[in-house]
């Protein structure tokens, strides 16, 4: 485990997955700029393996699968970002709110966030999806609804045991007024561990938008996410095993790194994740 | 003792009905008519009526809700829009397939990371315990609906030792288990270290190991005995993980269960099933996590019951 002595610890340990987390990154914002053509329809280029000239080959219609994949990184990307920041402003608010408000507010936040917890992994969210229809918006409303409940019970968590510290007590014998006491007194101590839970977060959510495309519940056609890239690869799996490849490795090398850098996250920020 | 017991009974029940009514809520506060999501927007204005006078659509909310709840009491779960039968006795077909996967995948990846977590906290800091923790970090990273194909792909197209999909024997379940397994394993051995860890810190393993036991017996006698509870509590907890994986495990593989039959629901917007597959895994994962809390207090010698 490495100090805390100055910002950037020591060791290799924390290169890799930053690097590759940055070019996630900078390919997904600047994707729109790039010289990518994701639908263009190739016909004699149909299925061909990676070579000279396509890297990682086309798929069933011909179709760039680099190019994809560059874009689907960019969809990742979105949904990923978007879905925990909304998720963790959400619960932060409803988790702070019923720790600090107490009472009856506390006891029914907590009772709802209960039933929401209810609901095994990724089950509500696919339920949701299909309900909503397709489509990006109503992926990341899905992952959101969802998603916002570990966020809460964390910060509830947090903030309960923070205030009653002396410098709550002292701010509001200073007649510092409720919300200013908690976003300015407590939220900032609680931070740390919600920076690794949102960490994780992302490579929850990565996984899950992958996994609600590859059941047709995400991003629709032409358009092209990792997930729906696996899906529609699936049936040449035979002849064209790329298809498959290729953006599963995107998936999983997105989601290590995230993972990895959570990890040292942690350790460094020394917080002990609850389950 | 008895109050104890209720009162896990009476949050539990809390917690179902909101379940319930939040499963309720699913389909009647999303934007958008399910009526006309179901039949097009083609479909003529009398079709819709009758859809909708059918489903009950056209009472109010309230009354809507409250009909549900009865029914429900009463384990009527409606009936299919597709099939056109009691959506209880689809659900009976479909629940032996899920419940046969999630035991397999259970068992699987309990085997798996029972002793690599045991092993990476007795040897803490070790290559050992990096390798564990590595190869753990490699499972949790890659997702079911890429390692199944892959497995097809490879044990199935390639080397034609598994059937490719579908539930025909115990070859069938091979690759459905690991797939699912495989990643709860991962997940698995993380908690199992820490909760290792933990123990090994405590007095009474110092104690044990002063007294002269051996390592092999201070780990499996003193430490994995007082971290087995913890663990319970975990695997229960992961449940909800294996649940809902299945589903999408169930897709890859065309496996005939619950979680399949959810997917083909939504597809075919028959909303009473899609209502009645959420319920049933959810209330599924209530229950056990409800069951392992008691079991927790019941067993743990530390907590008395009813003596506050």
């Amino acid at each position: 485990m490495t100090g805390r002595a100055g910002w950037w610890p020591r060791g290799l340990g924390w290169m890799p997955p930053t690097a590759f987390l940055l070019l996630w990154i900078v390919v997904a914002l600047v994707g729109p700029w790039l010289p990518l053509t994701p639908n263009a329809v190739d016909l004699p280029a149909i299925l061909a393996g990676p070579g000279p000239g396509s890297l990682l080959g086309s798929d069933d219609l011909g179709r760039p699968v680099l190019d994809r994949l560059l874009v689907g990184a960019r969809i990742a990307f979105l949904v990923g970002f978007g879905v925990v920041a909304l998720s963790a402003l959400v619960g932060v608010l409803v988790g702070g709110i019923s720790a600090f408000a107490g009472g009856w507010v506390d006891l029914v936040l907590v009772r709802l966030i209960d039933v929401f917890l209810a609901f095994p992994g990724i089950l509500l969210a696919i339920a949701l999806a299909g309900i909503l229809g397709p489509g990006i918006d109503n992926l990341i409303i899905a992952l959101s609804v969802t998603g916002w409940v570990g966020y809460a019970r964390l910060t509830r968590a947090q903030i309960l045991a923070l205030k009653e510290r002396d410098h709550v007590t002292a701010a509001r014998a200073l007649g510092v007024g409720p919300g200013r006491i908690l976003f300015r007194h407590l939220l900032p101590l609680a931070l740390a561990p919600l920076i690794v839970e949102a960490t994780f977060g992302i490579a929850g959510v990565v996984v899950a938008e992958a996994g609600l495309s590859f059941l047709g519940l995400g991003v629709q056609p032409p358009q092209a996410s990792w997930g729906s890239m696996i899906r529609d690869g699936v049936s040449y799996m035979l002849v064209a095993p790329h298809l498959v490849i290729a953006p599963g490795v995107a998936i999983a090398w997105v989601v290590f790194s995230v993972n990895l850098l959570g990890d040292r996250l942690r350790d460094w920020l020394d917080v002990r994740h609850p389950g | 003792m008895f109050s104890l017991l209720l009162s896990r009974f009476g949050s539990a029940l809390l917690v179902v009905l909101g379940v319930c009514t939040l499963v309720f809520l699913l389909i009647h506060l999303v934007p958008g008519d399910p009526v006309e999501a179901m039949l097009g927007e083609s479909a003529q204005p009398a079709d819709r009526e009758e859809l909708r006078a059918a489903l009950g659509l056209d009472r109010p909310v309230s009354e809507q809700y409250l009909d549900y709840l009865g029914r429900l009491v009463r384990l009527d779960l409606g009936e299919s829009f597709q099939d056109r039968r009691p959506v209880r006795s689809i659900l009976g077909e479909r629940l032996p397939a899920t419940l046969e996967l999630a035991a397999a995948a259970l068992g699987l990846a309990l085997v798996l990371a029972l002793p690599l977590g045991v092993l990476a906290a007795r040897h803490r800091g070790s290559r050992l315990d990096a390798g564990a923790m590595g190869l753990s970090l490699v499972g949790v990273s890659i997702p079911n609906f890429w390692l199944g194909p892959l497995l097809i792909m490879t044990f199935s197209l390639w080397l034609g030792w598994t059937p490719v999909s579908g539930r025909e024997g115990l070859g069938s379940l091979v690759l459905p288990a690991i797939t699912l397994g495989t990643g709860m394993a991962a997940i698995l051995a993380r908690m199992v270290r820490g909760s290792v860890l933990e123990v090994l810190g405590e007095d009474y393993v110092r104690t044990a190991r002063a007294k002269g036991l051996s390592e092999g017996r201070v780990l499996w006698g003193h430490a994995l005995r007082n971290a087995w509870l913890p663990i319970l509590t975990l695997i229960g907890m992961q449940l909800g993980g294996l649940l809902g994986g299945a589903v999408i495990t169930e897709t890859v593989f065309a496996w005939p269960g619950v979680g399949s039959l959810l997917v083909e629901a939504i597809q075919s917007r028959d909303y009473p099933v899609v209502q009645a597959c959420v319920l049933l895994v959810s209330l599924t994962y209530v229950l056990v996590n409800t069951l392992t809390d008691l079991v927790y207090t019941w067993v743990d010698p530390r907590i008395h019951w009813g003596s506050s």
